[in-house]
């Protein structure tokens, strides 16, 4: 019975994912279609960084890296791979399609989480700043050796990818990380994280694997980064690796500190209101930047925990505060 | 071979301002990159000031170079009071990141007020080349050689030959500790951040004399690659900040010269990683283990 309901539950989400790609794909003034699916990519990505960063508590800034990495493979595979297949499948064309983008996003997301597992095993020794240098270092050693692999056109940028990405895929693919992410935190996996952040030393005393669980989650994060840069690619039909700067990281660091470090929909408010404040901001363009790291140094200062701390946003939270206030207030 | 020593002695100048500061602070000031911008464009804007792009003399040169030292000065202070400062009760993590707030926030302010395109710096010494026994330097260059040695002296006698320098190895070793013995730990720290900018504003000048060309980020990458020279050297050590320095200048110029300069940024964060996957101290740093 359960289960049942399970899978209904999932076939009434994705049926609400193909009518809304249906009835918008087409209407949508494209400026608004940009904006939903890059917010969708945004909370894939802050929501995959805020298990490293936020629930296991491992500094990475180097996010931007395994979203590289994912984006260019999952690119390669549908421009050499894909006409192939195309050609040679006896399925009608658009399930063929379907699939060859299905793999190509996987493809994109494991070879991300290996390179997690490169990133992660530096990370058995080290802690706090020096982690956080580790991976920064690591997501630009990524974009260096990128930009010297000419298959992928180096410095010319990869042209021509297939442009796969659609609504529907961006938000069933953002509503799978942010279920597995938090099935995953709420498991007896996710207390393990939690404790690896709150006290390494106690948490190994408490017979936690400390080191399996830092890199489990930096795999896991760097999959999801993955796939993200997997749809990345195959909606803007090309890539450049000045697209994954230091400052992309930062960005989705920003994301994932301002929601709240260890609040998943913090991550996703954050992660839409920084998709959505630059294009705000379009009219004072200069002081765009200016604007933005002057509120994150006035977020710290004020409020470092972020705006829903580690707590989660329910109905539930907001009605018993309402009803509190009201209280008060007779 | 030359100007790998020459960029050598950038990176150490500016490793040893991130050194002090995460020796008394254990954080890691990533604006520290852009102090080192603000120094060069101080330099800049005090050459047309006092006239030294004229006319270039010894004098005008030194000038320039106490102008800009003094306002990275300054600017390390407000950044240390303003920013700094009301997180040093607040986790680690909270500082880091307001680190490289205050780091976008100047990159973009310097591109607001300095402008998003790239000025030339005066030549504020006459260009001459030296040929010693074979090979030839250029006068810029050593003068940056002899700076930064003349410099680290100078270091190395404020740290331990004096009261300060005393206190600051003091914090840095333990600062309740060095608070109970009366040391005034705000005073040390602002001290540090007054010598560490300091340097970061000699260094944004010296770089200019060689590389003329200076932008808003321009301290981005050597900010980045100074810190790894500290962390090469062993982080909270001066000298190690030093050989980190030269070892990082000398490598890349290496790597330009016989690979591909497209690798150069790479070779930095490469040795990184070995460094600190192999020994995590760093070359002449010593172990502390983590108290529980």
């Amino acid at each position: 019975m359960q289960q049942l309901k399970k899978i209904g539950a999932l076939l009434i989400v994705l049926g609400t994912f193909v009518v809304l790609d249906l009835r918008f794909s087409a209407s949508l003034n494209p400026y608004l279609m940009q904006m939903v699916i890059y917010a969708g990519i945004n909370i894939m990505l802050a929501v995959s960084l805020n298990l490293i960063n936020g629930f296991t508590g491992q500094f990475s800034i180097g996010h931007a890296g395994f979203m590289a990495i994912g984006a260019y493979s999952a690119a390669t595979f549908t421009y050499y791979l894909g006409p192939h297949l195309l050609t040679s499948s006896f399925l009608p064309q658009v399930i063929s399609k379907w699939l060859i983008f299905i793999i190509a996003l996987s493809t994109g997301g494991f070879v991300a989480a290996l390179a997690g597992v490169l990133v992660g095993i530096p990370s058995l020794r080290l802690k706090g700043d020096y982690l956080a240098i580790v991976t920064l270092g690591f997501g630009e050693i990524i974009r260096v050796v990128i930009l010297n692999i000419d298959a992928v056109g180096g410095a010319r940028g990869f042209a021509d990818i297939p442009g796969y990405t659609s609504l529907f895929w961006v938000l069933a693919l953002a509503t799978l990380t942010v279920v597995v992410i938090r099935n995953l935190v709420y498991s007896s996996h996710g207390r393990a994280f939690l404790s690896v952040r709150e006290d390494e030393i106690a948490a190994e005393a408490m017979g936690i694997n400390t080191t399996y669980y830092k890199v489990i989650a930096f795999v896991i994060g760097a999959f999801f980064a993955g796939v993200a840069g997997g749809l990345f690619a195959h909606y803007l039909l090309y890539l450049h690796t000045n697209s994954f700067t230091f400052m992309k990281s930062i960005e989705i660091i920003i994301m994932v500190v301002l929601g709240g470090m260890g609040s998943i929909t913090g991550s996703i408010v954050a992660a839409i209101i920084l998709t959505l404040l630059p294009e705000a901001l379009r009219p004072v363009k200069e002081y765009r930047l200016v604007i933005y790291s002057g509120l994150l140094i006035v977020m710290m200062l004020t409020r470092p925990q972020g705006i829903f701390g580690v707590r989660e946003f329910s109905w539930k939270w907001l009605k018993d505060k309402i009803l509190r206030r009201s209280a008060q207030a007779i | 071979m030359v100007n790998g020593i020459t960029w050598g002695s950038i990176y150490a100048l500016i490793a040893l301002g991130y050194t002090m500061v995460y020796g008394v602070l254990r954080l890691i000031n990533f604006a520290h990159g852009d102090v080192y911008m603000v120094g060069a464009f101080a330099g800049y804007y005090s050459s047309r000031w006092f006239g030294v792009h004229e006319e270039p003399n010894l004098a005008g040169a030194v000038l320039v170079t106490l102008t800009s030292m003094a306002v990275c000065a300054v600017l390390g202070v407000v950044i240390e009071r303003f920013a700094y400062k009301p997180l040093r009760k607040k986790p680690r993590l909270a500082a880091l990141i307001t680190a490289i707030g205050v780091s976008l926030l100047l990159e973009n302010g310097g591109q607001l007020v300095f402008g998003a395109d790239p000025k030339f710096f005066p030549q504020i010494i006459l260009s001459k080349e030296i040929d010693v026994s074979g090979v030839i330097i250029t006068s810029q260059q050593l003068i940056v050689l002899a700076s930064t040695v003349l410099i680290l002296l100078i270091l190395q006698y404020i740290v331990h030959h004096t009261k300060t320098g005393k206190a600051m190895r003091a914090v840095s070793f333990n600062r309740d500790a060095a608070s109970l013995m009366g040391i005034s730990v705000d005073k040390i720290i602002t001290v540090t951040f007054v010598l560490g900018s300091a340097l970061a504003g000699v260094a944004g000048v010296l770089v200019s004399l060689t590389n003329p060309k200076i932008d808003p980020i321009m301290g981005l990458l050597p900010g980045l690659k100074a810190f790894v020279a500290a962390v090469l050297g062993g982080i909270g050590n001066i000298p190690g900040a030093m050989l980190g320095g030269y070892i990082m200048g000398v490598a890349e110029v290496m790597v330009v010269g016989y690979v591909s300069s497209t690798l150069r940024d790479a070779i930095a964060f490469g040795i990184l990683i070995l460094i600190l996957v192999l020994k995590p101290a760093g070359l002449l740093g010593s172990v502390s283990g983590d108290k529980v």
